[in-house]
């Protein structure tokens, strides 16, 4: 075990490698620790290389259908074992599938660390895989996908991405389909399993009321014999924005409310426009009251509860969409009048005070994200994935504020093709 | 714990009582103000009236034009927010604590001289039917609201925070004005203030920012009071949808009431310690718990849950669950009068006692990380009960019997008691475009 240098004791300094604590296990893993003694609790947090990126197309679903039964019982302990003994202690432990990640980790007070990394390396190695809670979970995941039929936030969603990722993995639900969930056999959640949860260029990261040598020693004892072969992860297929406009409409007669989701592909967290679009899109849809679609939509003409822009922007590119929820009769207006939002960022430069206005937020808001150890740790977690540095959050003001308007304008202009949008409704609306 | 912490109570002659807790862990800092107004304190023709009045604070004062609220408050790196409860309407801004002397302002300003434009009234109007409307997409959120309105027949807790859709269509300019002159002042409010401050300092800042505002007349009481339930009373509503969902409300005392510690174990027993964060991060721990093992487990419903809320005034124990595909609405009733049945004839363990109380522990831990919670869960307990509840909260439910918990499950979670309501999905109505 290598570890890092000492930190120095400064409470209120930003998050830095000066608090940052890194050893790397025996086996290869990066571990990443910051010591925050507010309350007496702790937070972990992990990723490795499965995602539904790997799904084959008809068996949708099946990333999170593993991570689902990741949870379900080891090869010495039951699942109704697992949550006793968690539970017991007011602790949790999951493990969450994305697209090209699953994250997993848990929380708990620092007494039962110990506990809980005992329980969470127990299910990560030696995870059984029990036939009847592989159907206890297919039948929860049924339920729920037909819930999801009723939900016009979530249709409109994922029309959506069907829309603008059409045949490829970025376009697929991630919790799989009402065809693809009966599918899917405990083999293939095995062998998921055995081709993807490796510890190869995994990583953890802890934050909480711990000294980050205790944690060293409990991760090398729980996570150094994780096997380290290397992840076969899928390709990443390519990605291009749709070169028309492209609608879909999904009619629930028994609802009240339209939602609606437009947007087009956008970009990674990697490219080097992202900060111009992170500013770009907090002057769309954040800054305030939801930004300049609240502005106009909710505030001055009054036609939704919300009206916000979202840049999903990870390992690959992301949409880059706004989302409203409006009356039926409203539909039409809605739309206008987003895309008149979308078009004057494009057509004219955003002013000097909306920018500074909106540097000032990103960069204000700073201690606010890093106030829990959720917080601290989502963001170690992110400055890893993307390999941002341990002196990340120090530079992370100069970055924001090296964004220029121009930029701004520029971002907006390559990405922002409202007359390629693809366009999902669904609710008590017919074209 | 090591981890105590003091809160400073104080108070202006003009009414305001102020609350404050240093706590230096972070350079941030929380200011709440909590009225003493929410759906509770409507009458029927103007429900939804207090979160309206709620929507209207963001539309500015001469000081502090529209907009700019949220957008100052942003700038300067924070957030915020506003809500509306049965009991009380509340409002936060979080920001570094460096930045706290603008919440102060904001909030001093607004609780005298928020403009309620009649244009922006008309503009609020459909936002709110709009917010209304998403809620109505929710098959739980109808089923909820027929339950609810059921339970209650005496007391305004019988209708929604966001009120009919009828009194929203209705309800004038000078309704929202009147509403906010009698609950909006020094004498109907707390502040309550988190985090990195020099309490004395912030104490003299208060002072000049609220001290001036007038008391007003104390706003009228809540009255009403709901008869004793005598037979258990039932719905079913049939509409389109894709599920089946099941809710029972049972009558319980308010937060006040000793029998509120009681409650809150039995919860626990039933489906795990609430989380008590507002900020996201939320534990859960029902997995272990009786309704998961006893609906869940057996595939009966795909989620079994129950939750006892504060009130100022007695108000319900609920207990939901989503059917599982394939199973039927009897199955999943049953099997939670089962479990209820099971608390009234035989004690819980001192394990499962003991189990509840470390739970408590862990998600009150977890609430202390952020400042925002501190700020909720103080002004909270404030205004149902007082904010010493919050600090001794731990040790309440630490003295909780074994006894105590089936005499509360034998004394309210009884038939006469309750009122079932059920989501029966019928054909979807969809038209594939």
């Amino acid at each position: 075990m290598s570890m890092g240098s000492f930190p120095t004791s400064n409470k209120h300094a930003p998050i830095g490698p000066h608090t940052i604590r890194r050893a790397t296990l025996t086996n290869g893993i990066r571990v990443v620790v910051q010591e925050n003694h507010t309350s007496p609790s702790v937070v972990v947090r992990g990723y490795l290389w499965a995602g539904s990126i790997s799904d084959p197309p008809e068996k949708a679903g099946l990333a999170d259908f593993t991570a689902a039964t990741m949870r379900r019982g080891s090869t010495t302990r039951t699942y109704q074992e697992i949550n006793e003994q968690i539970e017991s202690v007011g602790a949790s432990v999951f493990f969450d599938a994305g697209r090209r990640l699953t994250r997993f980790g848990g929380k708990s007070l620092a007494e039962d660390l110990a506990l809980l990394l005992d329980i969470l390396s127990d299910l990560l190695l030696h995870p059984a895989f029990p036939p009847q809670e592989i159907e206890k979970l297919r039948g929860q995941a049924l339920t729920h996908l037909k819930e999801l039929e009723d939900d016009t936030r979530h249709l409109a969603e994922r029309e959506f991405r069907q829309l603008l990722y059409p045949d490829h993995p970025y376009g697929r639900p991630i919790e799989g389909t009402l065809e693809s969930i009966p599918l899917i056999q405990r083999e293939d959640l095995v062998a998921f399993y055995q081709t993807h949860y490796t510890s190869h260029n995994a990583v953890l990261v802890v934050g909480g009321d711990v000294t980050a040598e205790a944690v060293f020693e409990l991760l090398e004892k729980c996570l150094g014999g994780w096997r380290t072969d290397e992840s076969h992860a899928a390709e990443m297929p390519p990605v291009s924005p749709p070169q028309e406009a492209r609608r879909s409409v999904r009619t629930l007669t028994n609802k009240t409310q339209v939602d609606i989701v437009c947007g087009t592909v956008g970009l990674p967290r990697t490219a080097p426009d992202f900060y111009a679009a992170r500013v770009a899109d907090t002057i769309l849809g954040h800054m305030g009251l939801m930004g300049r679609l609240g502005d106009t939509v909710r505030d001055q003409l009054g036609l939704a509860y919300y009206a916000y822009s979202t840049l999903e922007a990870g390992l690959g590119p992301g949409p880059w969409s706004v989302s409203a929820g409006v009356a039926p009769e409203h539909v039409a207006r809605a739309i206008e009048a987003i895309q008149t939002e979308i078009v004057r960022m494009r057509d004219e430069m955003v002013s000097e005070q909306e920018l500074e206005d909106a540097q000032d937020y990103l960069t204000g808001t700073l201690p606010l994200r890093l106030e829990t150890n959720e917080g601290i740790t989502a963001t170690l977690l992110d400055m890893e994935l993307y390999n941002l540095g341990d002196d990340y959050i120090i530079r992370y003001p100069a970055i924001i504020r090296a964004v220029t308007r121009e930029e701004v304008q520029t971002v907006v202009r390559k990405y922002l093709d409202v007359e390629r949008f693809a366009l999902a409704i669904a609710g008590p609306y017919q074209e | 714990m090591g981890h105590l912490l003091e809160t400073i109570e104080s108070g202006l002659p003009n009414g305001l009582k102020v609350l404050v807790r240093p706590v230096h862990s972070a350079p941030v800092a929380t200011c709440w103000v909590w009225y003493r107004v929410g759906s509770r304190n409507e009458i029927p023709g103007r429900t939804g009236i207090s979160h309206w009045v709620e929507h209207m604070m963001f539309k500015g004062t001469p000081t502090f034009p529209k907009g700019s609220i949220m957008r100052l408050i942003n700038k300067n790196g924070g957030h915020l927010n506003g809500f509306t409860s049965e009991d009380y309407t509340a409002y936060f801004e979080t920001l570094p604590s460096d930045r706290i002397d603008l919440a102060l302002r904001i909030e001093s300003d607004r609780m005298a001289n928020s403009v309620f434009d009649p244009a922006e009234v008309e503009a609020e109007r459909t936002v709110i039917i709009s917010e209304r409307q998403g809620d109505e997409n929710f098959p739980e959120f109808l089923l909820n609201e027929e339950v609810t309105a059921l339970a209650f027949r005496a007391h305004p807790y019988r209708h929604q925070v966001i009120g009919w859709k009828e009194d929203l269509w209705r309800i004038t300019r000078d309704e929202l004005w009147t509403h906010y002159r009698t609950y909006y002042g020094p004498h109907n409010a707390v502040l309550v203030v988190v985090g990195d401050v020099a309490p004395s300092a912030l104490l003299k800042r208060v002072e000049e920012l609220f001290g001036g505002i007038p008391a007003g007349e104390s706003p009228p009481p809540v009255i009403a009071r709901e008869p004793p339930q005598t037979s258990e009373r039932r719905v079913v509503l049939r509409r389109p949808g894709t599920a089946q969902y099941f809710l029972a409300a049972f009558h319980v005392p308010e937060a006040r009431h000793p029998d509120s510690f009681p409650l809150m174990v039995l919860e626990a027993v039933l489906s795990g310690a609430s989380p008590m964060s507002i900020t996201g991060g939320a534990t859960p721990t029902h997995r272990s718990a009786r309704l998961y093992r006893a609906l869940v487990e057996t595939e009966l419903a795909v989620r079994a849950g129950c939750n006892y809320s504060f009130n100022i005034d007695p108000g319900l124990f609920l207990f939901s669950a989503t059917v599982r595909d394939g199973r039927s609405l009897e199955e999943v009733e049953t099997a939670i009068w089962e479990q209820i049945k099971r608390l009234q004839d035989e004690p819980v363990s001192a394990d499962e006692l003991q189990k509840t109380q470390k739970q408590a522990r862990a998600q009150f831990a977890y609430a202390l990380e952020s400042v925002s919670n501190q700020g909720f869960w103080l002004g909270l307990m404030e205004m149902v009960d007082t904010h010493r509840s919050f600090d001794t909260l731990l040790d309440q439910l630490a003295a909780v019997t074994a006894a105590d918990v089936q005499r509360v499950a034998q004394t309210y979670l009884t038939e006469t008691n309750r009122t079932v309501g059920w989501f029966v999905p019928t054909e979807h109505q969809e038209v594939q475009a």
